[in-house]
């Protein structure tokens, strides 16, 4: 799947602001006044901030609003609604927290169950996808969940939290990644299911429909960089979990130390979120001549 | 609305025999023709005279070689792919907008594009690359199976179908209501072993595809054959002393 950069800042980011949210909603910590107003700021930023660069990779972003209508059966528009819902709940409680120094404990908790869900839903637009075999598992929500607890934990500056959760996170990213690898083949398509030739014999793609390129292939069927995949795994790796958690647990929690080890953070989840789209295979590929390890066709009209 | 029907009225879909199709592209014109001029906005092509041009189609053919698994010659198969209108689509409930659905009277998909915010989700969720995102417009594209001539009182009824079964010089794509057991499309697909694509899926197409018929076998050759006396006439008359003409050149 083509790594648009607008859904992986968009994902990345929004997924650490609901991840700060919801410890700020449990009251970890239990801010007030200049401090809550501190947080909170980050937090509503990096939310509103990565939901705002998701819009930008929309044709027609003006009718926006439209999304909030199909909750019933689209997880975009669930998300769209949970998003939403967290900010209000959220903007109330921080602003009793901030103008009137009171926490509003149950508010701040259905705040925190919002902002879980706004986490989860995000990952299910990806997971629901039977045509993607690679997200399509019960582990994407975690994988997601996990990262964004994460990160939130550290803004947070809950150091016991952030130490469990990375290393958690840490270990369901592996085997997002290892199970993943095999998933494409375990489901069974090949290009004799997606032709229906299979029962003749064996069917390779003679000819593309086009000498070109076109809309699916630069979206689905994306083969940059999958050469440096696993380097770019250890890189992630070890930037996401491996110097954050060598931080939270070796040098004293304070605001500053937060924020290095959150930039680390950062820089391993953007990496880690590039491979999650990159190495994602659609089922489309197939028809374009993709198997096992052989990419799809691509066109070489660059003269 | 994204929830699709529980059942719809009638099945409309087409059949497209991979036996008959000899891969002219004449159905990708003829589909694109129609639908940059009728049905929402254009099919839009970016750089068409450039070095990389890229459009908007609807439908497009793939070729594939086949290599029988018990030996022989392998097989050409032009393999014309569109919409298959699925009865279970999963590009209709991932829509957030309701831009997106089946109709409850003829199971047909469609994009309400006044209502697309061009997420492009749905293209995401269609295993068979039946949608795509036109670039000029940002809102999603696909085949209406020709909602605007089939039920057209202003065309002439022969021209009542869609414009890549009404072009197509070999008769490989057939139109009809999959929901009528006497339908002509019913009973090709019957007739011939129709199948579904990618069935894995679970979307239910409602197109079907008939497979290619295997090929002719080579009849054995008499054993003399080899040994026949070759035929080999003397040109006499005008064509011998031509010959001779041209042989002294």
């Amino acid at each position: 799947m083509h790594p648009a950069p607008s859904v992986i800042i968009f994902t990345v980011l929004s997924g650490l602001g609901f991840g700060l949210l919801t410890f700020l909603g449990l009251g970890l910590p239990e801010a007030t006044g200049w401090a809550a107003f501190f947080y909170f700021a980050a937090g509503f930023a990096l939310a509103v901030g990565g939901l705002l660069a998701a819009t930008f990779h929309l044709g027609n972003p003006q009718r926006a609003l439209k999304a909030f209508t199909q909750w019933q059966t689209s997880w975009l528009s669930r998300e769209a609604w949970l998003s939403t819902a967290a900010l209000i709940v959220l903007g109330v409680y921080a602003f009793a927290a901030v103008f009137f120094n009171a926490s509003i404990t149950l508010l701040g908790w259905l705040g925190a169950f919002l902002s879980l869900a706004t986490v989860v839903a995000t990952a299910m637009i990806y997971a629901q996808l039977k045509t993607v075999p690679r997200w399509n598992h019960w582990l994407t929500p975690l994988h997601l969940l996990t990262i964004s607890l994460a990160g939130g934990a550290m803004l947070a500056q809950q150091t016991g939290a952030a130490a469990v959760l990375l290393l958690f996170a840490g270990a369901v990213q592996i085997f997002h990644w290892v199970l993943g690898d095999r998933r494409f083949e375990e489901r069974g398509h090949t290009i004799e299911t997606a032709t229906g030739l299979g029962d003749r014999g064996k069917a390779r793609l003679f000819e593309p429909p086009h000498t070109g390129s076109n809309y699916l292939l630069k979206e689905m069927a994306f083969v940059v960089g999958r050469k440096h995949a696993q380097k770019l795994r250890l890189i992630s790796f070890v930037a996401m979990i491996v110097l954050p958690l060598v931080i939270v647990v070796l040098l004293p929690m304070n605001p500053f130390t937060a924020v290095i080890a959150t930039l680390f953070y950062l820089a391993g989840a953007f990496a880690s979120r590039w491979l999650f789209f990159a190495e994602a295979q659609h089922v489309v590929s197939l028809y374009y001549g993709a198997s096992g390890s052989n990419p799809p066709y691509q066109p070489s009209l660059s003269r | 609305m994204t929830r699709l029907p529980e059942t719809t009225q009638k099945k409309l879909g087409l059949v497209i025999d991979l036996d008959t199709c000899v891969g002219c592209h004449a159905c990708v014109t003829a589909c694109k023709g129609w639908n940059t001029e009728n049905y929402g906005v254009p099919l839009s092509d970016t750089g068409a005279y450039g070095s990389e041009p890229v459009g908007t189609f609807l439908n497009r053919i793939h070729s594939y070689e086949v290599e029988p698994t018990g030996g022989g010659c392998s097989q050409t198969v032009h393999f014309p792919k569109s919409c298959l209108h699925c009865e279970d689509a999963p590009c209709v409930t991932v829509c957030p907008t309701g831009a997106s659905y089946k109709r409850s009277e003829d199971g047909i998909v469609l994009v309400n594009e006044d209502a697309c915010i061009g997420c492009g989700l749905c293209a995401w969720a269609c295993p068979y690359g039946a949608r795509e995102l036109d670039l000029a417009a940002g809102v999603m594209k696909k085949c209406t199976l020709c909602v605007d001539r089939i039920y057209n009182e202003n065309l002439p009824e022969e021209d009542r179908v869609p414009a890549c079964v009404r072009t197509c010089p070999a008769g490989a794509r057939h139109f009809g209501d999959f929901a009528d057991p006497e339908s002509n499309v019913s009973k090709l697909t019957a007739e011939r072993g129709g199948i579904d694509l990618m069935p894995e899926q679970g979307t239910k197409p409602v197109n079907k595809y008939l497979p290619p018929r295997p090929k002719d076998q080579m009849k054995d050759m008499d054993v003399l054959t080899p040994l026949i006396e070759p035929v080999c006439e003397e040109p006499k008359g005008f064509l011998a002393w031509l010959d001779k003409r041209l042989e002294a050149l």
